[in-house]
């Protein structure tokens, strides 16, 4: 084989393997998208060609599920919950993560990696424990039991990303602010927190698609229609028996993980940042 | 002329004394993040604890001390071993799947091409997606009759519709299909570990071995993996204890089904310990997580700390 052609070959097989790799990994999504604009009647036709629209697409699907279902309540608790959980995330992980990057000790090291280690604490060792001491305290059934319990994973992940970027502020900063006259509290309020206005912003991010994309607390916790996060809702709710409304599972599947594939992508390498912490160098 | 600001004098409050002690300062900022993962991540575990070796059901809610008693009956429990096997099948079945998938998709992504960026958000959809809502599109794609992966067979001729396989109705397929969505839903995620770990390879160390005569598989398999194990260390810590621990994906597509054959720790768990309401047992079914996911991180942990040395 003459160089030119090899060569083309080689290309050739390269976008092949990106291709394959797109469709592996964008297919499903793509089925969510052509299902949810899909007519019933073209859906369950074994004839029909599944990859594209025989008849025309419709937007009933959508329509049913705001109309006749509780959708719109749940992206409404969804909503609800994303921003609860992340004032409490915010308010705990922001000087946690600040103080654990301060710490000069070992302690400070030691306590970082204890914090980094619950993240690793799975629901479903904790979801029996947990629905016991949420009826205790009259939570069952409610999404409030959520709010409360979603931190247990927020606050670790939060907390450790942050410390990554408190680490990377110089410290002279606020120790001019300190010889100027602001106290320690001072210095972190009005100098520290402003300059990590990208970090918080990130963990906000953050905070919110976790807290869309749980779904054991979820299932153990609230079983009241009305009740359930979006994930819940269109995962368990849109089955009557066994029939499943695919069209309206689709579409609803869709429109919470839109948003979500958005700000996962807007903020991959901070993610992988946050996790990976100290690993590379 | 210059004009320097005098300094103001700042009232001092009652508080300074104590906030601006540093070590005090920073024990305060970080008490409450401790504060709510230990009431709420440690309590929990040891509540857990206490239950396993109680006879705790929801219907009598008693702290009898039944010793290892629940652990006994599990062990003793034939289809316990079969929830472990699948455990163990799914989990390190979907992390060598996704880590073989994760290693040639980061190889194609390290080369610039025209539409990088589009191609990396698309692959990593599967990782953005919620895993609940990727899996019931998973099941969809599966579905008994309206399956468009047998749809796509038997347009290709290689199956005929009398054959088609019930991919949720045969225990190995449907083992099959609960490791390939899982390692669906991670193999992204190997890649960007992958991708972060080589490009933070200096290329002086890559430029020497070259020089030095080392070989494409070479330079790959004995200076770039060597160097990038920590991340991928870490990777992995997060897929097996995450893939270890879910009920999600068999939950909402196999129930376990058919005849036990996907039933694993985490839906075993929730099967015993909330749908039927058997708190202690639940909670010793899903104790026999805890020594397999203290030694991923134990280990992973120890292998981290040698590396960085």
């Amino acid at each position: 084989m003459s160089r030119p052609v090899a060569r083309s070959f080689r290309e050739a097989a390269f976008f092949l393997g990106v291709a394959i790799f797109v469709i592996l990994s964008a297919f499903p999504f793509y089925w969510m998208v052509i299902t949810a604009f899909k007519q019933n009647s073209d859906l369950y036709n074994i004839a029909n060609t599944p990859f594209w629209f025989n008849e025309s697409p419709t937007l009933e699907h959508i329509k049913y599920l705001f109309e006749e279902t509780l959708f719109a309540r749940w992206l409404l608790n969804s909503l609800i919950i994303g921003i609860c959980v992340t004032a409490i995330t915010l308010v705990t992980a922001v000087p946690a993560g600040y103080s654990l990057a301060r710490m000069t000790s070992r302690r400070g090291e030691a306590l970082g990696i204890f914090i980094f280690l619950t993240y690793l604490v799975p629901p479903t060792l904790l979801f029996l424990p947990l629905s016991r001491i949420i009826a205790e305290l009259g939570l069952q059934n409610s999404m409030w039991s959520l709010v409360l319990v979603y931190p247990t994973f927020t606050i670790p992940f939060c907390s450790w990303l942050l410390m990554g970027f408190f680490k990377a502020l110089p410290v002279e900063i606020e120790e001019a602010a300190i010889v100027d006259g602001c106290s320690l509290f001072g210095a972190f309020i009005k100098m520290a927190v402003p300059l990590s206005i990208p970090a918080i912003l990130t963990v906000v991010i953050f905070t919110f698609t976790l807290t869309l994309q749980e779904f054991v607390y979820a299932l153990t916790f609230v079983s009241s229609s009305d009740q359930k996060p979006i994930t819940l809702g269109v995962s368990t709710d849109l089955i009557r028996g066994d029939v499943f409304f695919w069209g309206e599972i689709m579409a609803g599947a869709l429109i919470a993980a839109v948003p979500v594939a958005i700000a996962y992508n807007l903020f991959l390498d901070r993610f992988i940042a946050g996790i990976t912490g100290g690993a590379v160098k | 002329m210059a004009v320097i600001a005098e300094p103001v004098a700042k009232p001092v409050s009652r508080f300074h004394f104590i906030l601006d002690r540093r070590g005090v300062f920073e024990a305060i900022l970080v008490a409450p993040a401790i504060i709510y993962v230990l009431l709420l991540v440690g309590l929990p575990l040891l509540l857990a604890v206490y239950y396993s070796l109680s006879a705790y059901t929801i219907y009598n809610p008693t702290w009898k001390f039944v010793g290892l008693a629940n652990f006994e009956q599990i062990l003793q429990d034939p289809t316990f071993f079969d929830t472990l096997r699948n455990t163990f099948v799914f989990t390190f079945g979907s992390q060598l799947l996704g880590l073989v998938l994760g290693k040639f998709g980061a190889f194609l992504l390290l080369r610039p091409f025209p539409g990088r960026k589009i191609v990396r958000a698309l692959i990593i959809l599967p990782f953005a997606v919620p895993v609940a809502l990727a899996t019931i599109a998973w099941q969809w794609m599966f579905d008994s009759l309206y399956s468009v992966i047998n749809w796509t067979l038997i347009a290709a001729g290689i199956l005929t519709r009398e054959d088609a396989p019930n991919w949720l109705g045969n225990p190995y397929l449907a083992m099959l299909c609960i490791v390939v969505i899982n390692a669906w839903r991670f193999f992204p995620f190997a890649i960007v570990i992958f991708l972060a770990g080589i490009t933070a390879v200096p290329q002086d160390v890559i430029d020497a071995a070259t020089v030095d005569g080392a070989g494409f598989w070479r330079r790959n398999y004995q200076i770039i993996l060597p160097m990038i194990l920590p991340i991928v260390a870490i990777g992995l810590i997060f897929g097996i204890v995450f893939t270890f621990t879910d009920l999600s994906i068999v939950f909402l597509l196999t129930m376990g089904g058919p005849g036990g054959a996907t039933s694993v720790l985490g839906f075993a768990g929730f099967q015993t310990g909330i749908v039927s309401g058997d708190v202690a047992h639940g909670a010793a079914i899903s104790l026999f997580m805890l020594p397999v996911l203290l030694v991923v991180v134990i280990f992973m942990l120890r292998f981290i700390r040698r590396r960085e040395i």
